[in-house]
């Protein structure tokens, strides 16, 4: 046998360790779900996004606005309902989290 | 040696497919050791990968003819870094340097995503097999680089056309920009598979695409470098099929750059982003396809071979995949956001994004049309530069005024706030094009219409920086370099753009000069004979005759003169490798960095009698195309280059519930 093919039959070998090393190193794992996002995380997901987006799209206006790349015309048409797109994702994002930590205060008391 | 090579192809084949398999089982069914071990067979195909890699360099370096590939595209007397870059000079190579690069990228994409879009990467896994399988199948059943024969005293050589640095790098980059395209389809396609169709894909794949696009751009920039050099007819870009095929999928995923921000900052466009990023990624395997079937007849493509078929098929199963994933996940990819003007930024956008896409379909039904007439008629038909030139006129003229598409406002922006902000460049632009017509351009209309809209452009982004940084000195009372550099800093994305907008321009004038303005004398001329082209004078002075390392070179000397100063001389003749039986043109090329004109010298025909046959073009403003690329690379790493802050946000934004109870405890 070359020293090649012995090489190659490393190699093989190497792959399929690599490819059983999960199993090996967790031969029996408490739990072998996925971590998937419950509808609660994808829901604060989604209106952190949204969140971002409007803050995003205030502050580019408002540097926009400032360096004169628009005009104070155009800056007074649409300022108004950046901001009011802004003031509702962060209320949006505190009702989910008010009602996230409701949540956990209930679920810790029903542990205790 | 050989079966080393094999092994580690079959090895890669086995992970793949293990990879594909067990990623949608573990996907599906929700089983994390699996998908763990199906990111771990991925990643593992990258190392096989490398070993088949470097067996196959080896056999190059090491003159071993018993390899086929090695024999039919090197000789002993190659030069050494040839050597190495004929490791991509044919079919099977550049397919072994497609699924080398596709399992690296792969491997570091679901690497670096584990974290951010652990739920995403678990879709992901398998899509990203899926391609490394149709390639590593190829490789191992189709067209193997490690079939052997009766080693030979000497390989064939490499086509000479070949052997040119241009040739060490083009190809590199070209696949680094193809295969790249792959990551942002395959986290598209992991959205929809998953059904988790946030920005999360977008976020997580934008330097990825910026990076394989800059890489799409500059291996298209080399390459028509080495066809200005090395093909020897005067141009860099001739329309050729192998030619477009890089430029569609380039064309858009520049579409997708500019329309994904849309998605970003408005939440629009999300069927049309991942629309785009599959064209974008079945454009660069058809662009595979034409270079390497030899379906079409191009300069650029050195091979004919039997894996059409196969290509064809895997093109197929990725439209068809695609086009059903988005059909199924139309109700989930519908928004509330609607287009509130049409004059905007997302409307300018959108325009944009029009232009582009139909200035690539246009290309690709030029492209694909000798094909589908010798499919429907039974003769194939090509489509000539005309119409080619027509649709870049009717669409690219116009693609250059969207470089001001970032100064209109968001939502709605009035005409009257236009004019104000357009005033300067605008007034600059038609004092250029007055200039321009009293120089006598106006001898080419789209010609002086492309300096004029470059000059609007230009303009804008420079009014841009100047106002940029006064406005942050006025904010911040910092000096002025410091301003311009924190602007940039602070705002990467915006002015990294800006500055590729301006490599556009760059490149657009350089295009319009070189192919509109340019001159062309051609004659026979015997020793002490001349020619006038332009404001030169050219005298054949001279034939010299020398062997180099491969090859013998003939050259005609000329003496060049441009009014009563002489500018010294200028070579152009031929090689004749005697190995690949071939010749090849070596063009003269006398650049003036000031001007940025080329004087281009080709020696058709050397006759035997000593009297030479030749071309000779004066190509104004042709160095501004190359400069372009420089330009272009600079705005791509500014815009790549990685701002802690916005890092800092996007972890704190896709940390798991989980991590961040954690992060609290810990605090």
């Amino acid at each position: 046998m070359s020293v090649w093919l012995l090489l190659a039959a490393a190699l093989v070998v190497g792959g399929v360790v690599v490819v059983a090393l999960p199993f090996l190193r967790e031969p029996a794992p408490e739990s072998d779900a996925l971590h998937e996002l419950d509808a609660a995380e994808r829901e604060r997901l989604d209106a952190e996004e949204e969140r971002d987006r409007a803050l995003a799209a205030l502050k580019e206006l408002e540097a926009d606005h400032r360096a004169g790349r628009i005009s104070d015309e155009d800056y007074r048409a649409v300022v108004g309902v950046v901001r009011r797109d802004a003031a509702e994702a962060l209320r949006a994002l505190d009702r989910l989290r008010a009602g996230s930590a409701g949540g956990t205060r209930k679920d810790t008391a029903k542990t205790a | 040696m050989a079966e080393l090579g094999r092994a580690a192809l079959i090895v890669t084949l086995g992970l793949s497919l293990y990879a594909l398999a067990a990623g949608g089982a573990a996907a599906a069914l929700g089983r994390r050791r699996l998908a763990l071990s199906a990111r771990n067979a991925l990643v593992a195909s990258f190392f096989s990968t490398l070993v088949a890699t470097s067996v196959l360099v080896a056999g190059f370096l090491r003159d071993d003819f018993s390899l086929a590939y090695v024999a039919g595209h090197s000789s002993r007397a190659l030069p050494l870094p040839y050597k190495i870059s004929a490791f991509w000079g044919g079919q099977e190579g550049s397919l072994l340097l497609w699924l080398l690069v596709l399992t690296a990228y792969s491997a570091l994409a679901v690497w670096l995503a584990r974290k951010r879009a652990r739920d995403l990467v678990v879709w992901v896994t398998p899509v990203l097999a899926g391609i490394a399988v149709g390639f590593s199948w190829l490789l191992v059943a189709v067209s193997s680089p490690f079939d052997t024969i009766p080693a030979a005293a000497d390989g064939n050589g490499l086509n000479p056309s070949l052997q040119n640095p241009y040739m060490v790098a083009h190809p590199v980059f070209l696949y680094l920009g193809y295969v790249g395209l792959a990551v942002p389809f395959a986290f598209a396609m992991g959205a929809l598979l998953s059904g988790r169709t946030d920005e999360r894909w977008i976020v997580t794949t934008r330097r990825w695409t910026i990076v394989a696009w800059t890489a799409l751009g500059i291996g298209q920039l080399l390459g028509a470098h080495w066809a200005y050099q090395e093909v020897g007819w005067g141009g860099y870009y001739a329309w050729d099929p192998v030619e477009n095929a890089a430029l569609m999928p380039w064309l858009a995923a520049t579409a997708f750059l500019h329309s994904v921000m849309i998605q970003e900052k408005r939440g629009m466009l999300r069927v049309w982003n991942v629309t785009l990023v599959s064209l974008a990624f079945c454009l660069s395997l058809f662009g595979t396809f034409l270079t390497r079937s030899g379906v079409v007849s191009s300069i650029h493509s050195f091979t004919q071979s039997a894996i059409g078929p196969w290509f064809l098929g895997f093109i197929v199963v990725a439209v068809v995949f695609s086009v059903t994933m988005i059909w199924l996940r139309l109700p989930q990819l519908r928004t509330s956001a609607r287009l509130e003007s049409l004059v905007s930024r997302e409307a300018t956008f959108l325009y944009n994004n029009l232009l582009l896409v139909a200035l690539c379909l246009t290309i690709l039904w030029g492209t694909a049309w000798p094909i589908l007439s010798e499919a429907v008629r039974g003769e194939s038909v090509v489509v000539g530069r005309p119409y080619y030139d027509f649709f870049l006129r009717i669409f690219g003229l116009p693609l250059l005024l969207m470089g001001i598409g970032p100064l209109v406002a968001w939502r709605r922006a009035s005409l009257r706030g236009l004019g104000r902000v357009f005033a300067w460049p605008a007034c600059i632009a038609l004092a250029v094009g007055l200039v321009l017509i009293l120089l006598g351009s106006g001898s080419s209309i789209p010609g002086l219409v492309a300096y004029t809209f470059s000059a609007f452009v230009l303009a804008t982004i420079g009014q841009e920086f100047v106002r940029g940084t006064s406005g942050r000195r006025a904010l911040t009372g910092e000096s002025v370099p410091t301003a311009f550099g924190r602007l940039i800093g602070r705002n990467r994305r915006r002015y990294g753009g800006y500055v590729v907008h301006a490599s556009i321009v760059l490149l657009a004038i350089g295009v319009a000069g070189s192919s509109a303005y340019d001159s062309v004398v051609e004659g026979k001329l015997a020793r002490g004979q001349s020619l006038a082209v332009g404001d030169y004078r050219l005298t054949y002075r001279d034939l010299t005759e020398r062997e180099g390392a491969n090859a013998t070179e003939i050259r005609a000397v000329l003496d060049v003169r441009r009014g009563g100063d002489s500018l010294g001389t200028i070579q152009a003749g031929k090689n004749a490798y005697s190995v690949e039986q071939q010749v090849s043109n070596e063009v003269g090329i006398r650049s003036d960095p000031l001007t940025g004109e080329d004087l281009f010298v080709i020696a058709e025909q050397v006759n035997d009698d000593g009297t030479v046959f030749f071309r000779i073009f004066v190509k104004p403003l042709v160095n501004l195309i190359w400069l372009a690329g420089l330009v272009f690379v600079l705005g791509s790493l500014i815009t790549l280059w990685p701002d802690a802050r916005e890092e800092r946000r996007l972890a704190s934004r896709y940390a798991s519930e989980r991590e961040r109870t954690e992060r609290t405890a810990t605090t």
